[in-house]
């Protein structure tokens, strides 16, 4: 074996550099299996168009007072941030049903660090948030919506929304290495995303909340994130949500990654 | 002696199961252990113990020279592992399950490929490369799953239950590639339930029960312990048993048995006996449902080893725990 796993040049040797390709490799994999069961994909794609019209067209008369495309232009950079969110479940049912079978012991039986399993898994989820964010910019501006911004300001928006869907994303990584089954992975999940997204100004402004609800949504990571998102596409402030959002970004990851890790390592 | 892989003293307990109470195994290098035991006897726990997948709760282990817990990836580069439990990808094609191992390894992409190109090749997977693995029959399946603990050629190989659930042609197939392994230098530890395939591969036979070594010896030196080759015979006509006894009786040179109802059994020394069996039976004109010449099943050898039947100990039996 060593053998073959001498290689020449340096760079590939450095551990960090052969745990990332490692984790490359493990993601091409799940995006390989995915391709394979595209209906796989239905939560980010057929799943935002109708919650999309839902909003828009059953909601929106009545909490805009009349305006649908007003609400909507309010609407599209929150329900993103929800799309997102949800869109992170599969990850953890996905991970909670694999465990289960020997392809993960074959892993853990070879000489890779031991999460790289979990962190490949993550990386190919990159590819389900930026089509939830194609989705749902693609789907809006057919019903109306439009960017008030530019171009750039609309890249870092998506790129910001990614970004806190790759930390946010831990939490399903960890209740997949907890819950005993893969629908008790989208249960749990969808309990604590309801609350994130509703209690938020994602569907309504929080002005019109009663103040200890006013009080969650003030510091509910989903709020900052779309306050972000909506001031980078439609134009408004930026800066103070910005700071809070990155700062929900680092506790995710610094509270989540562990916890997956340590319930990775007992599970499997 | 070196040996390649080597346990002492190794128990696993879970919950109120105790998995292994005490095993110790000694494999010299380049030779196959055939390790025997009924389900739930603690086969797959050792195994797994050994690969690094799973903690003793005591006992130490050294595979390739390295222990098991400290120097956990200098092992899981030294080894590869088969098992129910180890497979490979089934979403995934024969190729893309390979090159992936290959990748994980360290090789790069085209070496990577052209170690999947031989392996798939060594087992006749070529025309079903590009296949998923859902699709293969469960030979196929087989023949991947150790495909894909090849690609590093590991100098110590683990096979747990290899041939389980494959026909008997497959299964010798199966049993060429194990020779073949051996052949290159590897080492093989190999779990079972057939005392026929430890008999066909390995130097040395340990045989487990209830998490304890109950024996451990050449298969010669347990076949004579266990008896040697056994002439079964069932008549079409049950109510010719008796003359079939007789036949037996006279071919064997001993008393015979019936270990079930309508069912003759005896030692005999050799593969003559079968010859003469036929023969007598036939001059007598009785017709036979079955008639075979084999080496005592599992239930044989514990029934010699442990004085009782197994299902008639006290203790439940579980399967294999992990």
């Amino acid at each position: 074996m060593s053998a073959i796993t001498t290689t020449d040049a340096s760079v590939f040797t450095r551990p960090h550099v052969r745990t990332l390709r490692h984790a490359l490799a493990l993601a091409k994999r799940n995006l390989i299996k995915t391709s394979r069961t595209p209906e796989q994909l239905i939560d980010v794609t057929l799943q935002p168009i109708i919650f999309l019209l839902l909003f828009v067209y059953v909601f929106g008369g009545a909490i805009s007072g009349g305006s649908r495309h007003e609400y909507l232009e309010y609407l599209l950079p929150g329900i993103l941030g929800q799309g997102i969110a949800m869109g992170s479940v599969a990850l953890g049912q996905n991970l909670n049903a694999d465990i289960e079978k020997g392809v993960f012991d074959r892993f853990r039986s070879l000489p890779i660090a031991r999460f790289v399993p979990l962190l490949g898994a993550v990386f190919a989820d990159f590819f389900r948030y930026l089509i939830v964010c194609v989705i749902y910019l693609g789907f809006g501006y057919v019903l109306g919506f439009r960017i008030g911004t530019n171009a750039v300001a609309t890249v870092a928006a998506v790129a910001l929304s990614i970004a806190f869907a790759l930390c946010f994303c831990w939490i399903s990584v960890f209740i997949g290495m907890k819950a005993r089954t893969s629908g008790a992975v989208q249960g749990i999940m969808f309990l604590l995303i309801f609350p994130l997204s509703f209690g938020s100004n994602v569907f309504v402004q929080a002005s019109t909340m009663p103040g200890w609800m006013q009080a969650f949504v003030k510091v509910n990571p989903m709020t900052h994130l779309v306050g972000v998102v909506r001031g980078l596409m439609i134009g408004g402030p930026v800066l103070s949500h910005l700071g809070w959002t990155l700062l929900w970004m680092g506790i995710l990851l610094v509270v989540f990654v562990p916890l997956a890790l340590r319930a990775y390592r007992r599970r499997a | 002696m070196t040996y390649a892989i080597e346990a002492t003293g190794l128990t696993k307990r879970f919950g109120a199961t105790q998995a292994l109470a005490g095993i110790d195994l000694a494999v010299p290098q380049g030779s196959i252990l055939g390790v025997l035991g009924p389900n739930g006897a603690g086969k797959t726990t050792a195994v797994r113990i050994l690969a690094t997948l799973l903690r003793a709760d005591s006992g130490t282990a050294h595979v390739g020279g390295y222990h098991v817990v400290r120097d956990a990836q200098k092992v899981r580069e030294t080894i590869g592992l088969t098992g129910q439990y180890a497979s490979v990808d089934e979403d995934l094609t024969g190729r893309q399950n390979l090159v992936l191992i290959g990748q994980l390894l360290d090789l790069r992409t085209p070496q990577a490929r052209k170690r999947a190109d031989e392996l798939l090749e060594w087992f006749d997977l070529t025309d079903a490369a590009d296949r998923p693995a859902k699709t293969y029959s469960g030979g196929m399946r087989r023949r991947l799953d150790l495909a894909a603990s090849l690609v590093g050629r590991p100098s110590v190989v683990f096979l747990d239950e290899p041939t389980t659930g494959l026909d008997p042609a497959k299964r010798e197939d199966m049993w060429d590639v194990v020779r073949s392994l051996v052949d290159d230098g590897s080492t093989v530890l190999l779990t079972t339930q057939y005392l026929e395939e430890a008999d066909a591969l390995a130097d040395e036979i340990t045989v487990i029960d209830h998490g304890r070594v109950i024996a451990h010896d050449t298969p010669d030196g347990l076949k004579r312990v266990v008896g040697g080759q056994r002439l079964t015979v069932r008549p079409a006509d049950p109510r010719r048993i008796a003359e079939v006894t007789a036949i037996v009786a006279q071919v064997a040179d001993t008393e015979p048995d019936s270990p079930a109802r309508g069912v003759v059994s005896a030692p005999v020394d050799g593969d003559a006996a079968l010859t003469a069996a036929v023969a007598k039976l036939g001059a007598a004109g009785i017709a036979v449902t079955e008639m075979s010449l084999h080496l005592p099943s599992l239930d044989e050898v514990f029934f010699t080893l442990t004085g009782t039947r197994r299902g008639e100990s006290a203790e439940p039996e579980s399967e294999d725990a992990a």
